[in-house]
């Protein structure tokens, strides 16, 4: 037996340990999943959106769901190593998809902020999980049957209206040694009320030794006049396997930040899905991919401008090393509605080797005729005539190229808001290029 | 201090020099002067190292080093410095984070101890104001929004910084208003001593108003064909280079 009627076949035992959860709202949403995993397959390249993505390494391999399996231990030292630091922060760590309470730390919070489990809160307050899950996030692939089907536990971060939570809340989703292919999934929420701000670092690391699937799901709404800065950070084993799908919703007034740090792993795809659901909405789209070896990396990005006079800015770069692949889908869409947008979208790569290759396609649809929108694409080496400057001053040559690669990078870290972060960033580009560090001078 | 012999250069399969001989000592300032295309840049980049230039035939000796075995960064650490005539731009990399990289590097190599983050600031702040510049330079990124005349200081400030003992100036005058060209020669006059030399490469005589060559020698389709001394240059000014190109030619005949 294997894809995805192992699954359904391993719900059912999952679901026999289940204990008076049955009949909640959540369940049937997992239930009615599984339904539409059993009438669906598993993408194939035949697929548009997966046609530079072939996941059927993922499909062949069974998964064990982490949820009712036993967990591994993790202690604190292991945790520390993984975070970033040298800033104040609440601290919710996940092994393997499922909430450590005691490694958690999250320190005093303003009244009404709820940060937390999913399992957790789900236990004592359904209700405003109810008003939120699934509003925006749509069953379009198996990967997001299989996300929802076995989603038991995630991040939830609900913040009243008014309420700016002032430190970084870092999540670290660890994937560790399970003793088998561990599948990992979480179910994430994110909700920001009128007038509200937060900042978030969805820190993915593993050490595991085995293949894992990280199928994860983060649904977003940021309500009037809010400011949401979210940083993710994929940093996992090479053999790894991770997929994420992100709906956003924003309203009137707000500002959206997504950070999205990659460093690769076996198979990584990110969706993306923003939509501009109200006016004078800013959304911006900050990338850098750092890939290797064989690691593949997908990123979709859509953003959906429904309403007028809001404007998205998106800027995506990559260094591919060795036999690397990247693909780069970024879509807009502007609605007949959305006149006196702005639309900006930028994707630029660096191969570091000749057999590494990047397909990139920008997908622009404008329905309005009152816009401004440019997207540009360029794929390149690092610049002959700059490395040769650099060592002109007596720099060595793995220097001058270390000095390009932070150049290129610079404009995506410049706009990180959170300054210790910054170099810890630029720490692991060049610990994950293998290539010798540039810090700046104080 | 350098010596090079019948040097020929290749650009893009092109040959571009066709046999240069010049000997520049210690303390003498050279200067090459020619029209556009004559071969100028080229002899910049090949002396420093660039390997879009191929070198097809000749030899180069600098004090007595054999300089076409060396890659750019030793060319470097050995003593030699080309201000660019388009410097780059770095961003993400300061002003302080790339001099301390290149200065540490050169004094690794001559066998010296890294310099203290004390020594190191004293020293940019002294250079920097030599060249009337902002220290607020240090923590800047490497040329980045930095004006023509802005960046062509900032060559002679890395000058200043790295101290070699050969200095090569590309067409430093291009671009420069007369205040900021009075400062850069400054630079390069204060720093001239018997222990250095410099080749000065120019298009036109102004430059040489404020940096006074010893030598002057005109290049004109990737030979010299003509050398004096600075007085070479008020003739050029005053006639263009057509007189010199003619009176080869001539020569070519007989």
């Amino acid at each position: 037996m294997a894809g995805k009627d192992f699954y359904i076949e391993k719900f059912k035992d999952i679901e026999k340990q289940l204990n008076g959860e049955k009949k909640t709202f959540f369940h049937q949403l997992r239930l009615n999943a599984l339904n539409q995993l059993a009438g669906m397959n598993f993408p194939t390249q035949k697929n548009e959106e997966w046609k530079y993505t072939d996941v059927s390494p993922i499909v062949k391999e069974n998964f064990v769901p982490s949820i009712k399996s036993k967990l591994p231990n993790v202690n604190t030292t292991t945790i520390h190593s993984l975070l970033f630091k040298n800033f104040d922060f609440h601290l919710l760590v996940f092994i393997n998809g499922i909430y450590n309470a005691e490694l958690s730390k999250i320190n005093s919070l303003p009244e009404g902020v709820l940060v937390g489990s999913l399992a957790n809160i789900l236990k004592y307050n359904p209700e405003i999980i109810k008003q939120y899950l699934n509003k925006n996030s749509k069953i379009s692939d198996a990967f997001d049957a299989l996300n929802l089907s076995y989603s038991f536990d995630g991040t939830v971060v609900i913040i009243p209206d008014g309420i700016i939570v002032e430190a970084p809340i870092q999540i670290l989703f660890l994937n560790s040694s399970a003793g088998e292919p561990a599948l990992t999934t979480s179910k994430n929420l994110i909700v920001l009320g009128k007038n509200s701000q937060a900042n978030i670092i969805a820190n993915y690391r593993a050490e595991s030794n085995e293949k894992y699937l990280n199928n994860t799901s983060t649904e977003i709404f940021v309500d009037e006049d809010s400011i949401l800065n979210y940083y993710k950070i994929q940093n996992e084993k090479d053999d790894s396997f991770h997929i994420e799908k992100l709906f956003a919703e924003q309203k009137n007034r707000s500002v959206f930040n997504h950070y999205n740090f990659n460093f690769g792993g076996s198979i990584v795809r990110n969706d993306l899905n923003t939509v501009l659901n109200g006016e004078n909405i800013e959304t911006h789209y900050y990338g850098l991919y750092m890939v290797n070896g064989k690691q593949h990396i997908d990123n979709h990005t859509f953003v959906d401008h429904a309403k007028p006079n809001c404007m998205s800015n998106e800027l995506y770069k990559g260094i591919l090393d060795d036999s690397a692949r990247g693909v780069f889908n970024g879509k807009i869409i502007v609605r007949p509605d959305a006149q006196k947008t702005n639309a900006y979208q930028q994707n630029k790569t660096i191969l570091l080797s000749k057999t590494a290759a990047i397909d990139t396609k920008p997908q622009l649809e404008i329905f309005a005729d009152d816009v401004k929108c440019s997207h540009g694409a360029t794929v390149g080496h690092l610049d002959d005539a700059s490395e040769f400057y650099i060592r002109s001053r007596g720099i060595p040559q793995e220097l001058a190229k270390s000095m390009l690669i932070r150049a290129f990078a610079n404009d995506v870290i410049e706009t990180i808001k959170i300054e210790p972060f910054k170099e810890q960033i630029n720490h692991l580009i060049f610990e994950h290029l293998h290539k010798i560090e540039i810090k700046n001078e104080e | 201090m350098l010596s090079i012999k019948n040097l020929k250069a290749n650009v893009e399969g092109k040959e571009i020099l066709k046999g240069i001989d010049l000997e520049i000592k210690v303390g003498e300032v050279h200067a090459i002067m020619g029209p556009n295309g004559s071969g100028k840049s080229t002899l910049a980049n090949v002396l420093t190292g660039n390997q879009n230039y191929e070198v097809i035939n000749g030899e180069i000796l600098f004090d007595g080093k054999n300089l076409l075995d060396m890659d750019p960064e030793t060319r470097a650490r050995e003593g030699m410095f080309l201000a660019f005539q388009y410097p780059i731009e770095i961003p993400g990399i300061s002003n302080a984070t790339f001099l301390k990289t290149a200065l540490n590097e050169i004094r690794k190599y001559k066998g010296e101890a890294e310099l203290t983050p004390k020594e190191f600031l004293d020293k940019i702040k002294e250079k920097a104001k030599i060249l009337g510049l902002d220290e607020s330079l240090i923590s800047r990124y490497v040329n980045v929004g930095f004006s023509g005349g802005e960046k062509k200081r900032n060559e002679i400030f890395q000058m200043l910084m790295l101290e070699p003992k050969f200095v090569l100036l590309d067409e430093t005058d291009s671009g420069l208003d007369i205040d900021a060209l009075r400062i850069v020669s400054d630079g390069v006059n204060i720093y001239k001593n018997s222990g250095n030399a410099f080749l000065v490469i120019t298009h036109y005589q102004r430059l040489l108003n404020y940096i006074q060559p010893d030598f002057v020698h005109v290049l004109y389709n990737g030979k010299i064909i003509k050398s004096g001394g600075k007085e070479l240059a008020l003739e050029l000014e005053e006639k263009g280079y057509d007189w010199i190109k003619s009176e080869n030619t001539e020569l070519e005949k007989v």
